[in-house]
């Protein structure tokens, strides 16, 4: 495979309500602030990931477009999916070797609706979307079948929310206390925030790597699997595709210094540090993770961003980043990067 | 560009207005059986599966690959789902391609769907993010305006539109899976029917189907069977507000062209390319796209529907399928201009094939005529 690394990476302040923006002039100050970092204009290839559902309206990556300064015409492409994918492919389009920069970003404003009800709707349409199973509820299910100890849940958000509150991205939020369960057995601070943000990331391969940063993220090994939609027919207390994205991206062939985990429950942090073996000398989450800030769409690129960031600032050598989506972690994506 | 990479499986349903038998996963997956059975391999050989579609509105399912998943044997396996407007077929089969040709995988499936039955797509189309304010309705209501545009700019006369409408319908009579198939189709047929937004008449849009498509693609090593061999691949996309943006003509359109172009070795599209499977929603699309892609000069492209040069018998024949005019499950639609080109040079087209057909385009576009996806496939290993 050719090498291909993280040269750039920017996110927005995330809020928990609309402040009026619209999706592209959310997504115009990261782009901007790549292009500035990088002194890159113009990117061989560009995907973005987004989800009209958020936004009510078809076709709202459209409007995204205009951020780009799309003139003259630009290669292009949109995955709806989390932007970690819209990462993965522009990824893939380095290794065909006729273009050596990407520009990759994601966004959401999961302000705008009920998420907790919108996702029903990715269910399966004609047996369980119309059971009304919101997010919530499939979210306890899973953590009802990983049974983990209430303490241990506990510190996950408290830890959160501690980094949370040393990243100026994430939001400052309360600490878990004796308090009403959202769906048992999650509680109300077992539930990554409201959030609207966006974010952006440029990849180089080769000599361009080096030219456009002194410490680039190399991508080692990137991966992803899914599972059947199902819950029925999981383990909802594993990963089998994390687990296999992981050994299929290499995770378990040198220590990981730091993991950013797209785990928007606690419980799901206590599966995928299962899945991808990662043990107690790697450090989960220091951005603070959806726990402390969940941009819908971009919170699994920003994951990316992060464990590229520790590497950036020559913090770690050896980090994972993963993304998820589907129901109850259904689909993952990991990645491993190193200085 | 890359490694090698042939379509060696194509499966399609028949297109119809309402698949009330089948679930959206039974329509895809009947769509991919027909394609695995086509590359004589069964899901254990697919290693990635890419969806595509239009706007999830379109059926009211968010997100539905995560549901589509089981259907398609993806399950413990890579997926992916592509969305780039009307354009969301053709992208898909280059996101599958892109799969191969970056060296990731041996066998990609790539399958795109819509079953707008399900819902209401012109709704779909009409809804708009709050602040600007909708002045169409359709897709009709936002094409026609660039339509009469083109009328202004070339002198072409009223019929032209006409013609491309029964042409396409005609060769749609050859093909078993189109949608729309009307006996003693003619010029006073279609010029009888109601004008929905002048200057389209409604036999010369595009009607709404359920439908799926579905391609298996493969590296060079693991080819089954006829491939064709993608010889270019080309994504372009401007944006849709941008003032002095052409939309008659939009530069994403030229620039996509000559990429995919170059990449094939083709110097003279009207010459070197045998059969073109174009996007061509409304009927006034062919003369557009025909002087947008370089098969006619700026203001001839009527000229060459109005020979007769784009007939399954004329010398450069568009949507011998009977295109997209003939069948519409919108976000296949491209997948299936892409699948058709490709059935073209492996000569397995049936009765609308085109005699010694060796080279073909297929091509797609969307949103507001800024999204392009095309590529170039042959006979020939390139």
């Amino acid at each position: 495979m050719r090498d291909v690394a993280i040269v750039a990476f920017a996110q927005t302040r995330h809020t928990g309500t609309d402040t009026g923006l619209s999706e592209h002039e959310l997504i115009h100050p990261v782009i901007s602030e790549v292009k500035e970092r990088t002194g890159l204009r113009r990117f061989g290839f560009t995907c973005s990931g987004s989800c009209d559902y958020l936004a009510g309206a078809p076709f709202s990556f459209v409007s995204a477009l205009d951020a780009l300064a799309a003139w003259p015409p630009i290669s292009e492409s949109h995955v709806e999916m989390d932007g970690a994918w819209a990462l993965y492919e522009a990824w893939v389009r380095l290794q065909h070797g006729d273009l050596d920069s990407a520009l990759v970003y994601g966004f959401g404003k999961s302000s705008l609706g009920d998420l907790r009800t919108i996702m029903t709707l990715q269910l399966d349409p004609y047996y369980l979307a119309p059971l009304g199973l919101d997010q919530l509820s499939y979210a306890a299910l899973q953590a009802a079948a990983v049974g983990a100890e209430r303490q241990e849940l506990d510190e996950i958000v408290r830890r959160s929310r501690a980094d949370g509150r040393g990243n100026p991205y994430a939001f400052d939020l309360p600490d878990p206390s004796d308090e009403e369960f959202a769906v048992q057995p999650l509680r109300r601070t077992d539930v990554p925030p409201i959030t609207d943000g966006a974010a952006a990331i440029v990849l180089a391969a080769g000599d361009l790597a080096g030219r456009l940063h002194a410490n680039p993220a190399w991508i080692r090994g990137i991966a992803h699997r899914t599972e059947p939609h199902y819950l029925g027919m999981r383990d909802l207390a594993r990963s089998a595709s994390a687990a296999d994205a992981g050994r299929a991206a290499g995770v378990g062939k040198g220590p990981v210094e730091v993991a950013e985990l797209h785990a928007q429950f606690p419980h799901e942090e206590i599966i995928l540090r299962q899945a991808l073996d990662l043990g107690g000398e790697t450090v989960i989450n220091p951005s603070g993770g959806p726990l402390a800030a969940n941009p819908v769409m971009a919170a699994g690129l920003i994951r990316i961003g992060e464990a590229a960031r520790r590497i950036h600032d020559g913090t770690a050598g050896r980090t994972v980043a993963h993304a998820a989506s589907g129901p109850c972690l259904q689909q993952n994506l990991v990645t491993v990067l190193e200085a | 560009m890359g490694n090698r990479c042939a379509v060696i499986g194509v499966g399609q349903t028949y297109y119809t207005t309402k698949r009330r038998d089948v679930s959206i996963a039974g329509l895809v997956r009947e769509a991919a059986l027909r394609a695995l059975e086509d590359a004589g391999l069964t899901f254990k050989d697919i290693d990635a599966v890419v969806i595509g579609k239009a706007p999830d509105l379109f059926e009211g399912v968010m997100m539905p690959e995560a549901y589509l998943a089981d259907a398609l044997g993806a399950a413990g396996k890579p997926m992916m789902r592509v969305h780039t407007a009307g354009s969301v077929g053709g992208s898909t089969a280059l996101v599958g391609a892109s799969l191969i040709q970056g060296g990731v995988h041996e066998r990609v499936l790539v399958v795109a769907f819509e079953k707008q039955s399900e819902s209401n797509a012109t709704w779909a189309l009409s809804t708009h993010l709050p602040f600007s304010a909708s002045l169409v309705v359709g897709a009709g209501g936002y094409f026609a305006p660039h339509i009469r545009e083109y009328m202004r700019r070339s002198g072409a006369p009223g019929h032209i539109g006409t013609l491309v409408a029964v042409k396409d319908r005609l060769n749609a009579l050859k093909n078993p899976y189109a949608h729309l198939k009307i006996p003693g189709i003619d010029q006073k047929m279609v010029e009888s029917t109601p004008m929905l937004w002048e200057p389209i008449r409604y036999l010369e849009t595009c009607p709404s189907s359920d439908g799926a498509c579905a391609m298996v693609l493969s590296s060079e090593s693991a080819v089954t069977g006829t491939p064709a061999w993608v010889h270019g691949t080309a994504m372009r996309s401007e944006p849709i507000f941008r003032a002095g943006r052409d939309t008659v003509s939009p530069q994403a359109g030229k620039d996509c062209a000559a990429d995919v172009y170059g990449q094939a070795g083709i110097a003279d599209p009207r010459r070197q390319i045998d059969v073109a499977e174009v996007y061509v929603p409304f009927s006034w699309y062919e003369p557009m796209w025909l002087e947008n892609l370089g098969f006619a000069a700026e203001g001839e492209g009527w000229k060459l529907t109005e020979s007769g040069a784009t007939a399954l018998d004329g010398d450069i024949p568009w949507n011998a399928s009977g295109g997209v005019l003939s069948s519409n499950p919108i976000g296949a639609s491209g997948l299936i201009r892409f699948a058709e080109a490709a059935l073209q040079v492996r000569g397995m087209a049936g009765e609308h094939q085109v005699d010694g057909a060796r080279t073909a385009l297929g091509h797609a576009y969307g949103g507001g005529a800024q999204f392009f996806a095309m590529w170039i496939v042959g006979r020939e290993r390139p």
